[in-house]
């Protein structure tokens, strides 16, 4: 991938460049696919299942159900099931060709999946969002109303609880349970308990990424994979960093959840619905990190990021360049933020240490003491210095705990967004891709009438056809991912001005108890103070 | 940016003092630091006395005096075979700025990489921090001198009424290598002697429990001196969160930001309370302890020398020769002895009072403070909770 940067900082059209990125990646890709067509093939005998989510190999130990799941996903684009055998057909001239199949498969396929029910890409909540400047604390007429509607359908509570550790050794694995509670009229019960374990969020969120981020939806990132973190919890730790992973965890899934039903199209996703309420769910193989899907996800990524280099796009809405920038900022300010959480709880921790022994000298020097009531006072001064190094401990929990893993999620969500602006950014190259392909089919065609070959005439006429109808659908989608960006985007500010709040409310609310521990601590040890005679 | 400490270098020591020790102030003789000036490497205090005694030329006056004086005179007192029998007041320690100096020039030549609140911010709290060691400094002065006078015999003696009203600079020069050294061996002689004192099991029942209590006591003083100086430095460098970050960027309203300043604000104001109140006493008492120690040390050599004397007598007695020799040294070593004791009988009584008065002094306020704070945070807190959640 190095060697792939160096040469884009080399060639000097952006085009060619792009073009040989695609090549070399159709090959690797198609080169993964047949690796792991297959590992699947060989695996698909043998009964035991594959435990754990950190399986470096997806391993010959898969279940025939697993395995066609896989077999599923692992498909170049990641975009859902699709038609494999499209892509494997090569235009040898046309380098293009792929690329901007891509754009129509990704169209029609999307349909059928989005017809279930009312289609999200028309959600209930907006009316046309007009291309002037949306105004986040702007309340307009047409934002009261979403408002409202918001407030009365999103009546669902979900719960991530009782983590269970199931198996033993490297192939445990934790399974959680998720209990819904809602009114909904899309779920078919009013109150659902389901057990899923990690990967199964992997699984969920990267269902919905493939299918919804490319519109410009902000998809919540799920949590952070952690194997030092599992592989304690694994090998049977009992200790207490384990048992705060496993509490982290948990909090996180929850967080999670509840941010992707916050999604009105998200919560309508019949995969969410699936998550959520049936009591079976496919393992998800594909999240594995180093399974085939994995390394397909990974060169995915790298070519994205090569991708970001080379498109200069023309920003034409002054809009989305601020709201750009903004995030920028608001990720470093974040990350810095989060940083020096990090570190108060340090230092909350150390004076914690400190104060404790402290408390321990200060009961020896009250033995020592041979004026009965200074060393009772002493003493007490002990026990309530003991006391505050355990209000100093639980504090710095409600640090962590509250603000840093908000801030930890904020970051990574800001990710998200970025990832969506970015979405946008590869629509509109793929827009301008057509609009050049469609050129150059119009070249050929002039030069065709020339040359006096009729039947190949019709062929370049059609073509052109194909490509004017390309044209429009991807200056479509650009204005489509467009529009829904700015409404993501008003969305998750609106998120995010509440959840800051709520958690701040919160810990302040906690820093409020401990003041009111601290006192009565402090009243119960001055009457033995004033004792001393 | 040292330009910072000339800012403060003048304090008027009028506030009411954290006086860890609760002195009789008598009419008589009333002495205080009126004023202290920081310069580059000394400090220099206004010893201001009142005085109704007739050793004096005027009933009130002033002289300026550096730390080095205040050696002398505490050292004059300790090698004073006269004073044998009290308990000397410890010698104030060493005005110690190097640290804060260092952090202020760091500051300074930071200053280009950090924006210009971050830096007035931190400016603000390293010059509250010098100050806080100031008052400290001037503090532990005042009450070794408010100890002597204090003291009834002390009180009395030339050399601390010449420290007191000679207006000249006493040319009172450190120590030279050669004096270093003679001090050094011997305190490597009386700690080997410390032991054997130690050993000896005392007749006298009084004596031998405040052997035990102050060998133990001061270790435990010690250890707990340490261990609240650590806790108090970690409760320092703790603080809410950089608020200023939200500050920017999260929509919140604005007023909530302006009263959590204050309870930072609030949470080092704590941390200085407490280390007036709680790690100075026990510093105090730390260095008491050891002079009480000094003391009891003191009549174990003077019980040592009187029990050689008897052998001595004995042996005289017995080989009959130079008898009236070894029996005046005899009578001289007795009373020596016996003044001792009885002096420091009295003194190590005094000393008790002293102490359980000064602990309860200062834990009483230590709590009463403590109580201020977290009240005043409770406050804050419920305010800012209040704007908040009001806020929908």
């Amino acid at each position: 991938m190095s060697c792939m940067k160096r040469l884009c900082h080399e060639t000097r059209s952006h085009d060619r460049l792009r073009r040989t990125l695609a090549v070399c990646l159709r090959l690797s890709r198609r080169l993964l696919l047949k690796m792991s067509e297959e590992r699947d093939a060989a695996a698909l005998s043998g009964s035991a299942q594959t435990e754990g989510e950190e399986d470096l190999f997806v391993s010959a130990m898969e279940s025939p159900e697993a395995a066609r799941l896989s077999a599923e996903d692992i498909s170049p684009s990641s975009n859902g099931p699709k038609a494999e055998p499209m892509l494997l057909d090569d235009d040898p001239d046309d380098l293009f060709a792929e690329a901007t199949e891509e754009v129509s498969l990704d169209s029609p396929e999307r349909q059928p999946i989005l017809s279930d029910g009312p289609s999200p890409v028309i959600t209930p909540v907006t009316p046309v969002m007009i291309s002037s400047r949306a105004d986040v604390f702007d309340r307009s007429p047409d934002q009261d109303e979403d408002e409202e509607e918001n407030r009365d359908t999103f009546d669902i509570q979900i719960s991530v609880s009782d983590p269970e550790k199931v198996g033993d050794g490297m192939n445990a694995y934790m399974v959680y349970k998720v209990l819904t509670k809602t009114s909904l009229s899309i779920f078919s019960r009013d109150e659902v308990c389901v057990k899923r374990r990690f990967s199964d969020f992997l699984g969920l969120h990267s269902k919905l990424a493939s299918k919804y981020m490319h519109m410009g939806y902000i998809v919540p990132p799920a949590p952070e994979k952690s194997i030092v973190g599992m592989t304690k919890v694994k090998v049977g730790k009992e200790d207490l960093s384990s048992v705060e992973f496993v509490e982290k965890r948990r909090s996180a899934l929850e967080r999670y959840l509840l941010r992707t039903v916050k999604h009105p199209a998200l919560l309508k996703d019949p995969d969410v619905l699936q998550f959520l309420e049936s009591s079976e769910l496919p393992r998800a193989v594909s999240t594995q990190a180093l399974s085939g899907a994995g390394i397909l996800r990974m060169v995915n990524k790298a070519a994205d990021a090569v991708n970001k280099m080379t498109i200069k796009m023309n920003e034409s809405d002054a809009w989305f360049e601020e709201k750009q920038q903004q995030f920028e900022n608001l990720d470093v300010q974040l990350r810095k933020l989060h940083a020096s959480v990090e570190s108060l709880v340090c230092h909350r921790k150390e004076l914690s240490v400190n104060t404790a022994s402290f408390a321990k000298s200060a009961a020896m020097l009250g033995n020592s003491e041979d004026h009965t009531a200074l060393s009772r006072a002493l003493s007490q001064l002990a026990e309530v210095e003991e006391k505050i190094d355990q209000l100093h401990q639980d504090q710095a929990c409600a640090d962590f705990y509250l603000i840093s893993e908000l801030l930890g999620d904020y970051v990574r969500l800001i990710t998200a967004v970025k990832g969506v602006f970015d979405q946008r950014m590869k629509t509109w190259a793929k827009c301008q891709d057509a609009q050049v392909m469609l050129q150059r089919k119009r070249e050929a065609e002039a030069k065709l009438q020339h040359a006096n070959k009729p039947d190949k005439l019709q062929q370049a006429k059609d073509e052109i056809r194909e490509w004017e109808g390309k044209v429009q659908q991807g200056e479509r989608d650009f204005e489509q991912i467009s529009k829904n960006i700015r409404r993501e985007v008003g969305r998750f500010e609106k998120d995010r001005v509440k959840d800051f709040r709520v958690v701040i409310i919160k810990y302040l609310e906690s820093l409020v108890h401990t003041q009111q521990q601290m006192i009565k601590y402090w009243e119960a040890f001055l009457p033995e103070a004033k004792a001393i005679a | 940016c040292l330009q910072s400490e000339e800012t403060i270098n003048h304090l008027f020591w009028d506030c009411p003092r954290a006086v860890n020790v609760d002195l009789q102030t008598d009419a008589t003789l009333q002495v205080d630091i009126s004023d202290a000036l920081s310069e580059r490497d000394k400090v220099k205090f206004t010893v201001h006395t009142k005085s109704t005694l007739p050793n004096f030329k005027q009933n009130e006056f002033s002289v300026v005096r550096q730390h080095e004086e205040f050696i002398w005179l505490h050292d004059s007192f300790v090698e004073n075979e006269e004073y044998a029998g009290y308990i000397i007041p410890p010698a104030p320690p060493k005005p110690d700025f190097d640290a804060s100096r260092e952090k202020l020039q760091k500051l300074g030549e930071g200053e280009g990489s950090m924006t210009k609140e971050e830096f007035t911010k931190m400016k603000q709290e390293l010059e509250a921090e010098y100050l806080a060691i100031f008052k400290k400094t001037v503090a532990m002065h005042e009450v070794f001198l408010c100890r002597v006078a204090a003291h009834p015999v002390l009180r009395k003696d030339l050399n601390f009424h010449v420290f007191l009203e000679y207006n000249q600079d006493l040319s009172v020069r450190g120590k030279n290598k050669k004096e270093k050294l003679e001090d050094f061996f011997k305190n490597v002689v009386k700690s080997a002697d410390g032991v054997l004192v130690a050993g000896v099991k005392d007749v006298d029942d009084f004596f031998e429990h405040e052997k035990t209590f102050l060998l133990e006591y001061h270790n435990r003083v010690k250890d707990a001196s340490a261990k609240s100086d650590r806790m108090i430095r970690s409760h320092k460098s703790k603080f809410l969160f950089s608020i200023s970050y939200f500050y920017g960027h999260s929509p919140l309203p604005l007023s909530c930001f302006q009263t959590l300043f204050p309870v930072q604000k609030i949470e080092a104001r704590v941390a200085a309370d407490e280390d007036l109140k709680l790690a100075d006493l026990l510093k105090y008492y730390l260095r008491e302890s050891q002079a009480a120690k000094d003391l009891l040390y003191r009549r174990g050599r003077a019980l040592a020398d009187y029990e050689n004397a008897n052998k001595a007598l004995d042996k005289a007695r017995a080989k009959n020769k130079d008898v009236l020799q070894a029996e005046t040294t005899q009578q001289v070593c007795c009373q020596k002895f016996e003044k001792i004791s009885e002096s420091a009988k009295q003194e190590l009584i005094d000393f008790k009072t002293r102490r359980v008065a000064a602990f309860r002094k200062n834990l009483v306020e230590l709590a009463e403070l403590e109580l201020k704070h977290a009240k005043g945070n409770l406050q804050l807190l419920q305010s800012c909770l209040g704007v908040l959640k009001g806020d929908t």
